[in-house]
């Protein structure tokens, strides 16, 4: 399983990285999440809000923060 | 009758009878002002962001892409400026947002009206300018910024600035693609809108309260007119001070805005309190360094330029017409 975390570089994007990994270490799924900047990675999936979450090249989550329990909720039921 | 009208009663029974501080003494001015400011201010964010984050939920910008791509120049640059307002802007999205206009084939200049009316018509400046100013100062404002971005994103196109967007930005040009977007249930957005609403707050609160604490100290212990001197409305300079001064101070406007107020109050007149927010919200050197990536900085200096004198022309008018 692929998760990942794409965003412009900004400070909600590392949060959003950070985040990711706490939640994922939670929920004990042992995958390592991926980060990446490079924006057209979001283009190309007809998004345009920054940073994004997807999981297996879907995304989950478009352009907020939210907290660690909603984000918990999220990962797992796009499993 | 004024609706705020219990929110006085509350900070009268606090400030003197609560906190027992003499009547018509300088602390209780000031203390009372900041008891109904504060107040007042959040309970308007509190019901202003939740209901326009149920309208963001319904309307983001990727379907608001979609929307800009349909529309001719004109027509483009006058829905991009209202789609703007209720449209939150981080510079975190700045990057994808243009790309994604652009290869939606979204007209340059309407992009611009986009990229201006976003920041510069928020609502949590609104909220400020309502609770602070009341409605027609906020009225004013949203017009004259609505004015701003279309005649910006107009001037822009005209000006054949496309050799100035980094050539990349061209490369991937399709037809506005079916967004990819996680539905949300009813129930979901109203959690979003809650917590979107919750964030803010948090976000923004210590501003505000430290601009409106401020605000009240001097609100309480500076004469009247003490400021008319230096920033009056026949002094020629201030409007561009004003504008230049706005320019770095993005992220605290939540903050400037209620200190604004107070200014006012002291003398600053009113053409010069809007220039200067209009330059907050709308001139952001941040979101310039991050726009580096996608332009020219020649194209950047040509928008700061274009939207400057536009807001230093709205200081100006006020300063005439409100005196």
């Amino acid at each position: 399983m692929k998760i990942e975390v794409i965003g412009s570089g900004c400070k909600k994007c590392m949060m959003l990285y950070e985040l990711t990994k706490e939640a994922v270490n939670d929920l004990g799924l042992g995958s390592n999440v991926l980060y990446s900047t490079d924006v057209n990675k979001i283009i190309s999936m007809g998004l345009i809000s920054s940073p994004v979450l997807t999981v297996d090249d879907k995304p989950i989550l478009v352009g907020i923060l939210p907290s660690k329990n909603k984000l918990k909720e999220i990962i797992s039921s796009s499993l | 009758m004024n609706i705020f009208y219990p929110i006085q009663l509350l900070s009268d029974f606090l400030t003197y009878s609560v906190f027992k501080i003499a009547p018509k003494s300088l602390l209780a001015s000031s203390v009372n002002f900041f008891i109904y400011d504060t107040t007042k201010i959040f309970i308007l964010l509190i019901v202003i962001i939740f209901v326009v984050s149920v309208i963001r939920a319904y309307l983001p910008p990727e379907k608001i892409r979609v929307i800009l791509s349909r529309k001719n120049k004109y027509i483009g640059n006058i829905f991009a400026s209202l789609l703007g307002i209720i449209t939150p802007f981080c510079s975190c999205s700045a990057i994808p947002l243009f790309l994604g206009f652009i290869e939606a084939g979204v007209p340059l200049g309407t992009t611009f009206s986009f990229l201006v009316a976003s920041p510069m018509i928020n609502e949590v400046a609104l909220i400020l300018l309502l609770g602070m100013f009341g409605w027609k100062i906020a009225f004013i404002y949203i017009v004259s910024g609505l004015i701003i971005s279309i005649l910006s994103g107009i001037i822009i196109s005209k000006m054949k600035v496309k050799d100035l967007v980094e050539p990349f930005v061209y490369q991937n040009t399709l037809e506005a693609r079916d967004t990819n977007l996680p539905k949300m249930a009813k129930k979901e957005i109203f959690t979003y809108a809650k917590d979107y609403t919750l964030d803010i707050l948090k976000s923004i609160w210590i501003y505000v309260v430290i601009g409106i604490a401020v605000g009240a100290l001097i609100h309480g212990y500076v004469p009247a007119d003490f400021l008319a001197q230096y920033a009056g409305s026949n002094k020629w300079y201030a409007v561009p001070i004003a504008v230049l001064i706005g320019i770095p101070l993005y992220s605290n406007a939540a903050g400037v805005i209620p200190l604004v107020s107070v200014l006012t109050e002291k003398g600053v007149s009113m053409g010069t309190t809007l220039a200067f927010m209009m330059s907050i919200t709308a001139l952001s050197l941040p979101e310039f360094m991050i726009l580096k990536k996608v332009m020219k900085v020649k194209l950047i200096l040509i928008f700061a330029t274009v939207v400057g004198i536009g807001i230093l022309l709205t200081g100006y008018l006020f300063n005439f017409v409100l005196g």
